[in-house]
C-alpha cells in the first residue's frame, strides 16, 4: 500500500557547486572519454596515447564549464528546468568552441571545420546524457526524502510531556501502586507507537484509543482539572487517518488550555463526515495574552507537512481563537478503510 | 545540622509532584531533619501560607496557573526576611539553560533524594539573590500583590494607573477599584522607573495613563497644574519640583 503521494515535481537541475556533483560529472565525462578512446584504438598500445590526446580536448572545456556554472549556478536555479537545462548545455558548447579556438593551432593534425562540429556533437550529447542522469537519480531519490522527513516529523517527542509524566508515576508509586502500573503501561503503549514507523494510514479507533490512553496519563497529574468531551457520533468509525495526528494535538491543548488553568477545564473533540472529507474539530480554553509557545507553532507546522506528505493539497489545518477558545480544525479526505 | 528541623514548603500544581517531594523529604530526614510545613498549588496560595507560615525553604515548580514559579520568587525577593528558594522544572532546556546563567538552584523532575539532599544542605543563608533573579527573569515582576483579610491578590502592573503613598501605606489605583500595598514609593519608582513617574512627593504615575495637563486648583486650594489621565475623572496635582520633568514627558509625547 502505497501511503505517501508522490509529489509529481518538475525535474530539478543539480547545484553545480556541489562536490558531488563535480566528482560526478568528472567521472562521467572521463568515462566516456575512455570508451571513446578505447573504441578509436587499434591496438592496446595506442591507448594511453589516444587518452591523452582527446583528454587535451575533454578536460579544459569540461572543468571550465564547471566553474561557470558554479559561478551562474544560482541565477540557474531561479530558472525553470527546460530553460536552466538550456543555458547549461549552450556554456558547455561555448567552452568546447573556446578551447578548438585555443587549442587547434598546437594540433599538429588538427582536420579544422569538420572536428570543431564533431567537438561541439560530442559536448551537446555528454552534456544531455549527465543531465539526464541527474534528473533521474532526483526523482529517485525524492520518495525516500519524504519517507526520511515524515520519519524525522513523527519521531518527536516532548521532553515536557515524558519527564512530568514520569514525575507523576513516582509521585502515586508508593501511595497507589496499582493507579503507577497502569500509567506505566499506557506509557508503554504510548512509546511504542511514538517510535514504531509511522508510514501508514492508521484506522481513526486506533488513533482515538491512543489519545485516551494519553489523557489517562495526563489525568494522573492533574487530576480534575482535565475534563475531556468526545463527540464521535457521527464519525465514522472506519475512516484511515494519518497515524499521531490527535496526540500531539491533545498534548498542545493540555499545555495551553488545562495547565494554565486553576479551575477544572475542557477539551471538546469532534468527529464528522462531510461527503468524502473527514473533519476533526479540537477545541480548549486559553488565556487571552498568554504568550504564544513556539512549541506550539512548531507542533503545529509538524502536522501540517505530515497531513501534506499524506494528503498533499487535500488536506488542512486551520487554527482559529477567539472567545477564550482556541480551535483546531483538520479537515481530510475520508479514506474507508477495509470492512472488519 | 543544629536540633530545629528545616521548615520546608512545596508549590506544586500537580498533587503527586507535591507527594513526591514528600516522600523524598521524608527519605533524607536522617541525614537532614526536616519538616513540610505546608503544601501550595500556586504561587498565590504559597504567599497566603507565608503570611502565616514561618517557612525556612520553599520548593517551587515553575510552570503553575495564576502566577507562577518565577512570579512568587519575584515577590518574595522584596521580602525582609525572604526563605531560600529552589526551583523545581520538568526538562525544559531554555529554562535550564536561564538557570545555570543564574545562580538560584533548581531540580530537574524526577527529582532524586540525594540530589535534593545536596540542594538543601548548601541552601544560601540569607533570602533570594536579587542579581540572580534578574538574570533569570530580566524582565521583572508583572503584578503588585495585596492582602486583604489573609486574602492574597494580584495587581497586574499594566492595569495600575496611579501609587499613592498615604502616611504609612501605599495604594494602588486601577479603573475598577484601589489596593493596599505593602511597598514603598521609592522602591517601586526605582523598580518601575519605565513605567511609572513622579509627579508628587506622594504620587506615581503611569506613563501610559497620562492623557494630559491642565491648571486646577488642587485639594488645599493652591493653583497648580493638574496631570489627566484617560479613562478616569480624577486629577492628580502636579508638584512644582517635578512639573519641568512632566513637561519634557508631555513635549515628547507630542500632547
Amino acid at each position: 500500500m502505497t501511503s505517501i503521494r508522490q509529489n509529481h515535481e518538475p525535474p530539478r537541475l543539480p547545484d553545480f557547486c556541489n562536490l558531488g556533483v563535480w566528482l560526478r560529472v568528472l567521472l562521467g565525462v572521463n568515462l566516456l572519454a575512455a570508451l571513446a578512446a578505447a573504441a578509436a584504438c587499434r591496438t592496446l598500445n595506442e591507448l594511453p596515447g589516444e587518452l591523452a590526446r582527446l583528454s587535451v580536448f575533454v578536460e579544459p572545456p569540461l572543468i571550465a564549464s564547471l566553474m561557470l556554472l558554479c559561478l551562474v549556478n544560482r541565477s540557474i536555479l531561479r530558472l525553470d528546468y527546460a530553460a536552466g537545462a538550456a543555458v547549461v548545455v549552450a556554456i558547455s558548447l561555448a567552452t568546447t568552441v573556446g578551447a578548438q579556438v585555443v587549442l587547434i593551432p598546437f594540433e599538429a593534425d588538427a582536420a579544422a571545420p569538420a572536428s570543431l562540429i564533431a567537438a561541439l556533437l560530442w559536448a551537446a550529447l555528454i552534456t544531455g546524457l549527465l543531465l539526464y542522469t541527474f534528473a533521474m537519480r532526483a526523482r529517485l531519490q525524492s520518495p525516500a526524502l519524504a519517507e526520511a522527513r515524515l520519519m524525522a516529523l513523527t519521531a518527536r517527542i516532548r521532553p515536557h510531556f515524558l519527564f512530568n509524566a514520569l514525575n507523576a508515576v513516582l509521585g502515586v508509586i508508593r501511595s497507589d501502586p496499582r493507579r503507577a502500573e497502569q500509567a506505566l503501561e499506557e506509557l508503554a503503549d504510548l512509546f511504542r507507537v511514538l517510535m514504531r514507523e509511522n508510514r501508514e494510514l492508521v484506522p481513526l479507533s486506533d488513533e482515538i484509543s491512543l489519545a485516551r490512553k494519553y489523557l489517562d496519563i495526563e489525568r494522573l497529574r492533574l487530576g480534575d482539572r482535565l475534563q475531556v468531551k468526545w463527540d464521535i457520533e457521527s464519525c465514522p468509525p472506519d475512516a484511515l487517518v494519518p497515524p499521531l495526528m490527535l496526540q500531539p494535538l491533545l498534548e498542545n491543548a493540555v499545555y495551553h488550555g488545562i495547565e494554565p488553568a486553576l479551575q477544572p477545564a475542557e477539551i471538546t473533540i469532534r468527529f464528522s463526515r462531510r461527503g468524502d472529507q473527514l473533519l476533526i474539530e479540537l477545541a480548549n480554553p486559553y488565556a487571552v495574552g498568554a504568550s504564544e509557545h513556539a512549541g506550539n507553532q512548531m507542533a503545529l507546522a509538524n502536522i501540517r507537512e505530515r497531513l501534506m506528505l499524506f494528503f498533499d493539497l487535500e488536506a488542512r489545518l486551520e487554527t482559529t481563537a477567539s472567545d477564550g477558545r482556541y480551535l483546531v480544525r483538520m479537515l481530510m479526505p475520508y479514506r474507508p478503510g477495509p470492512a472488519e | 545540622m543544629s536540633a530545629a528541623p528545616l521548615r520546608v514548603l512545596i508549590v506544586d500544581d500537580e498533587a503527586p509532584a507535591r507527594r513526591r517531594l514528600q516522600d523524598l523529604l521524608a527519605d533524607i530526614n536522617e541525614e537532614l531533619p526536616n519538616i513540610v510545613v505546608g503544601e501550595a498549588a500556586d504561587g498565590i496560595e504559597a504567599l497566603e501560607r507565608l503570611g502565616v507560615q514561618a517557612v525556612d525553604v520553599v520548593l517551587v515548580d515553575i510552570r503553575m496557573p495564576r502566577l507562577d514559579g518565577i512570579g512568587l520568587v519575584q515577590q518574595l525577593a522584596r521580602r525582609q526576611a525572604a526563605p531560600a528558594v529552589i526551583f523545581t522544572t520538568a526538562y525544559d532546556q531554555y529554562a535550564v539553560r536561564a538557570f545555570e546563567l543564574s545562580a538560584i538552584d533548581y531540580l530537574l523532575k524526577p527529582v532524586r533524594a540525594q540530589r535534593l539532599l545536596l540542594a538543601l544542605k548548601k541552601l544560601p543563608r540569607a533570602g533570594i539573590d536579587a542579581v540572580a533573579l534578574r538574570r533569570l527573569a530580566p524582565e521583572g515582576r508583572r503584578h503588585l500583590t495585596s492582602t486583604e483579610r489573609g486574602r492574597v491578590l494580584l495587581v497586574p502592573l499594566a492595569e495600575i494607573l496611579y501609587l499613592k503613598a498615604e502616611l504609612k501605606y501605599v495604594t494602588a489605583h486601577t479603573r475598577e477599584r484601589e489596593y493596599l500595598v505593602e511597598e514603598s514609593l521609592v522602591h517601586l519608582e526605582q523598580e518601575f522607573i519605565e513605567r511609572f513617574v513622579r509627579v508628587h512627593r506622594s504620587c506615581l504615575v503611569s506613563r501610559a495613563a497620562i492623557a494630559g495637563c491642565e491648571r486646577g486648583v488642587d485639594a488645599d486650594g493652591e493653583t497648580r497644574w493638574l496631570v489627566l489621565l484617560h479613562g478616569m475623572a480624577e486629577k492628580l496635582p502636579v508638584s512644582r519640583r517635578q512639573w519641568p520633568q512632566i513637561k519634557a514627558l508631555l513635549k515628547d509625547d507630542g500632547l
